[in-house]
C-alpha cells in the first residue's frame, strides 16, 4: 500500500513570546494568548525562507529512511511565502539534495494546505507508477502585517514525507478532500501581507471544510472517531483544532500529541505535515492516525494512516527536541529577521 | 390627516449571515410582511426602504428600484423611495410611510429596512460606520461611534455618578432579552462581570458594552386604520410618529448627556397622543452602546435626567419591570443591521401589542414605543404604536 516511507522536519530556533507582540500594540498579552492559545511562535532568521526550510526538511527525510536521492521521481513543494513568484522552490530542493534532473517538479500553493496536497499528487503518481518515489514538502515562513492579529500565530517550519510503497512506516489507507470557493483569506500579487475575513474565517470556513472532509473520509472507510489512537487538524491558532475534534468526537487525549500551536504558532503549510511528524516520532506499530489539513479559498484534505513495524527501523526527527531549543528575540530583533526594516524588501 | 394602521410584519434572522446576500434579506423580510398582511401585491402604492449606506457595503445604489424587482411588483410601476438617516433610516422610512398613508395620497405601503454588513471587514467597517458622523470634524480626526458615545458615558459617570456596573446590566438585561428571541443575533445569557472583563474599546465602553455588526432586513405594512379590520382582527394603530433631528457633529449639541432630537421628538410624540411616557407599557430605544440606553429612557422621560444608572440597579426595565425595555434584546442582542433596525423595533412592538411575543410577552401590553437614532443623535424617530 501506497504510504509514508520516510519524514523530516524543521523548526527554527528563534522565538517571539505572545506578550512581547501584544506589548508593543498596547493590548493585553495575557488575554490575547489565552484567547488564541498561542503562548509563543517560532521566528525565521534573517537568512531562512521556504527555500532553505524545504531542503532541510527535505535532507532530513532522505537521511531518515536511507533512500537515494536520485531515487525520488517528484518533488512538490507547498507553500503561501515562496521566495519567488516566478521561479519555483521544488527545483532548489531537487539541486540541493541531488535529485535533478530527472524529476517532476512544481511548487503549490493552498494557503495552509499546499503540503498536503503534495503528499495526495505524490499518492497518486506512486500509485500510478509513474514514479517510484515522490517527495511532498509543506514548509512556511508565513507574513503578517504589523499590528494583525495574525502576527500572534504566522509562524515559520515545515516538514517533508517520502511518499512510496516499499519499506512504508505509515500506510496511507484512504484519502478524502473537500474543496470550496470560500474567499476568507487571501493574498493578491505584489501584496505583502494576507488579508482576512476576521469571523468570516472560523464557521464557514475552517470548520465547515475540517468538518465536512473528515466525516467524508470516515464515512468512505466506515471508521468513528475511537477507532484512532491520534488525530491531528490543522492549527491556526491552539483554540480552533480543539473545537473542531471535540465537534468530531475526538478527546483531548487523541489530539494533544500533535497540537503544537501553542508553542511555535501557526506554520501555515507546515502545520499539519509537523503535527503529523510529533505524532510519527512517538507512534508504535498498528497505531492509527487521522489527518486533516485546512487551506484558506478553501479546502481540507483528510487522511486515515495506519503505522506498520517499518517505523521502529526509520530514524525519528527530534521535533520535540528540536522546538525546546530556543532563543527568544525581542519585537526589534523579530522586525529585522523578518526584513521589515526594509519594507519587506 | 387619516390614521393610519400596521396590518403586516416581518423580520429576518439578525446575524452575520454569510450566506444570505442583500437581495435575498429584502426578499424574504418583503414577502413575510405581505403574507401577514394578507394583502395581495398588486395593492401596494408606494415603497420606502431605509438603508444606511449599500453603496459602500455591498456597492450598491439605488436600491429602491432594486427592491421593487426583487418583490416582483415593478409592473406596478409605484413610486419606491430610499430612505438614508444613518442608523435611524428605518424609523425614518416608517415616518415616511406614515405620511404617506396619513396624507391621504396612498393607501396601502411597504416600509422596509434592510442591511448587509458583513461582507466588509475590520476597518473598511469601522469607516463605513464613521460616515454616519460629521466627516470633517469627527472621522477625519480619528473619532468612531465607540469614541463619541464614551464620550458622552464619561460625561454622564461625571455628572450623575453613573457607574460601569450599571452600563453593564443595560447588556445583561438585553442579552437575557435576546435569549427568548429566536431571531436574535445573541442568544446566550452574560453576567456583569463578562462586559466588565471584555475587552476595552473605547473607556469606559467594553466590547460588551457595544452593539454588533448584523446583517438583517425588516418590513411593515401600513394602510388606513379604517380599512386595517377588513384584512386583520389585530391592527396595531400609529398613534404618533416623530422625527427630530440635530446637528451632525456631537461637538456642536447643547447637551451630552442627552439627546436632545430624542427629547424633541418624544414631546412630539406624547403631545399629539395626549399622554406621556408613564401611559407606555412596552419599549424599543436605540441601544447601540449600553450608555445609549441609559440616556434613551432619561431623555424619552421613563426616569429622571441622571437616574437611568440607578433605573438599572431598581431593575425598572426588564421583562417584568415597571417599563420593559428592549425585549426583544435590543441593538446589543438582537442585534444592530443599521438601517433595518428602526423597522425591526416596530416588529417587535407589533408583536407585544399582537400578544405574540411568546416568552419575552409583556402582560397586557397596549401601548408601545419605538426610538430609533442615527448617528450621535443628528437624528431621533419616535413612534407610538397601540393595540386597538
Amino acid at each position: 500500500m501506497v504510504g509514508i516511507v520516510g519524514y523530516g522536519t524543521y523548526v527554527p530556533r528563534y522565538r517571539i513570546k505572545t506578550g512581547e507582540i501584544a506589548k508593543i500594540w498596547g493590548k493585553d498579552g495575557d488575554a490575547i494568548s489565552k484567547g488564541l492559545s498561542i503562548q509563543e511562535k517560532t521566528v525565521p532568521s534573517i537568512d531562512e525562507d521556504t527555500a532553505t526550510i524545504s531542503v532541510e526538511v527535505a535532507r532530513q527525510a532522505i537521511s531518515s529512511c536511507g533512500i537515494l536521492a536520485q531515487e525520488i521521481g517528484a518533488i512538490y513543494v507547498g507553500s503561501e511565502s515562496h521566495p519567488y513568484a516566478v521561479k519555483p522552490t521544488a527545483t532548489i530542493v531537487g539541486e540541493a539534495i541531488g535529485a535533478t534532473p530527472d524529476i517532476i517538479a512544481a511548487d503549490y500553493e493552498f494557503a495552509c494546505k499546499a503540503g498536503t496536497a503534495a503528499i495526495q499528487s505524490c499518492m497518486a503518481l506512486v500509485e500510478s507508477q509513474m514514479v517510484e518515489y515522490g517527495l511532498a514538502i509543506g514548509s512556511d515562513v508565513a507574513q503578517a502585517a504589523p499590528g494583525d492579529a495574525l502576527e500572534y500565530a504566522a509562524a515559520a517550519g515545515g516538514a517533508a514525507f517520502i511518499i512510496g510503497k516499499k519499506q512504508v512506516i505509515a500506510d496511507i489507507n484512504a484519502t478524502t478532500s473537500y474543496t470550496t470557493d470560500t474567499p476568507d483569506f487571501w493574498r493578491r500579487e505584489s501584496q505583502p501581507y494576507p488579508g482576512h475575513g476576521e469571523r468570516f474565517t472560523g464557521e464557514p470556513a475552517y470548520f465547515r471544510h475540517i468538518v465536512n472532509c473528515t466525516k467524508k473520509l470516515m464515512d468512505k472507510i466506515k471508521s468513528t472517531p475511537s477507532d484512532y489512537d491520534y488525530a491531528v487538524f490543522h492549527q491556526p491558532n491552539g483554540k480552533f483544532p480543539m473545537r473542531v475534534a471535540k465537534m468530531l468526537g475526538f478527546s483531548q487525549q487523541q489530539s494533544e500529541t500533535g497540537l503544537l500551536c501553542p508553542i511555535i504558532g501557526n506554520t501555515y503549510s507546515g502545520s499539519t505535515p509537523l503535527g503529523l511528524v510529533a505524532i510519527l516520532d512517538i507512534a508504535k506499530p498498528g497505531d492509527r492516525i487521522l489527518a486533516t489539513s485546512y487551506g484558506s479559498g478553501a479546502g481540507s484534505d483528510s487522511f486515515d494512516i495506519t503505522v506498520t513495524k517499518e517505523i521502529t527501523s526509520v530514524k525519528r526527527s527530534g521535533l520535540k527536541e528540536m522546538i525546546v531549543k530556543k532563543e527568544y528575540v525581542d519585537y526589534a530583533t523579530y522586525m529585522k529577521y523578518r526584513g521589515q526594516w526594509s519594507g519587506g524588501k | 390627516m387619516r390614521e393610519v394602521a400596521i396590518i403586516g410584519t416581518s423580520v429576518t434572522k439578525c446575524g452575520e449571515l454569510w450566506e444570505t446576500s442583500f437581495r435575498e434579506l429584502i426578499v424574504e423580510a418583503g414577502i413575510e410582511a405581505i403574507q401577514d398582511a394578507g394583502i395581495e401585491g398588486k395593492e401596494i402604492n408606494a415603497m420606502y426602504i431605509g438603508a444606511m449606506s449599500t453603496g459602500s457595503f455591498i456597492g450598491q445604489e439605488h436600491i429602491s428600484s432594486l427592491a421593487l424587482e426583487l418583490s416582483g411588483l415593478n409592473d406596478l410601476y409605484i413610486p419606491a423611495t430610499r430612505i438614508e438617516a444613518g442608523d435611524a433610516s428605518g424609523g425614518v422610512a416608517l415616518h415616511q410611510g406614515y405620511i404617506a398613508v396619513a396624507s391621504g395620497l396612498y393607501d396601502f405601503v411597504i416600509v422596509g429596512g434592510a442591511e448587509k454588513t458583513t461582507d466588509t471587514v475590520g476597518g473598511e467597517t469601522t469607516e463605513i460606520l464613521s460616515s454616519m458622523s460629521d466627516r470633517e470634524w469627527e472621522a477625519f480626526f480619528g473619532a468612531t461611534f465607540p469614541g463619541l458615545y464614551a464620550l458622552m458615558a464619561r460625561y454622564h459617570m461625571h455628572h450623575h455618578g453613573t457607574i460601569s456596573e450599571q452600563l453593564a446590566k443595560v447588556a445583561v438585561k438585553n442579552h437575557y432579552n435576546g435569549s427568548l428571541n429566536p431571531k436574535a443575533l445573541y442568544r446566550k445569557e452574560i453576567s456583569v462581570e463578562t462586559v466588565l472583563t471584555s475587552s476595552m474599546v473605547a473607556d469606559p465602553l467594553h466590547l460588551f458594552d457595544c452593539s454588533p455588526i448584523t446583517d438583517g432586513a425588516a418590513a411593515l405594512v401600513l394602510c388606513p386604520l379604517d380599512k386595517a379590520k377588513e384584512y386583520t382582527d389585530t391592527p396595531i394603530k400609529i398613534v404618533a410618529s416623530s422625527q427630530s433631528s440635530d446637528t451632525l457633529s456631537l461637538c456642536r449639541r447643547k447637551s451630552l448627556d442627552s439627546l436632545l432630537a430624542t427629547k424633541k421628538a418624544a414631546d412630539k410624540a406624547y403631545k399629539k397622543a395626549g399622554y406621556g411616557p408613564s401611559h407606555i407599557d412596552v419599549a424599543e430605544v436605540h441601544d447601540c452602546f449600553t450608555i445609549a440606553e441609559i440616556m434613551a429612557i432619561e431623555d424619552l422621560g421613563f426616569v429622571k435626567k441622571g437616574e437611568g444608572g440607578k433605573a438599572m440597579d431598581d431593575k425598572l426595565t426588564t421583562l417584568d419591570g415597571a417599563i420593559p425595555i428592549n425585549p426583544s434584546g435590543g441593538l446589543k442582542a438582537r442585534g444592530h443591521p443599521l438601517g433595518a433596525t428602526g423597522i425591526s423595533q416596530a416588529h417587535e412592538i407589533v408583536l407585544q401589542l399582537r400578544g405574540k411575543a411568546d416568552k419575552r410577552q409583556i402582560d397586557e401590553a397596549r401601548v408601545g414605543l419605538c426610538h430609533n437614532v442615527g448617528g450621535s443623535g443628528g437624528t431621533a424617530v419616535v413612534h407610538l404604536l397601540e393595540a386597538i
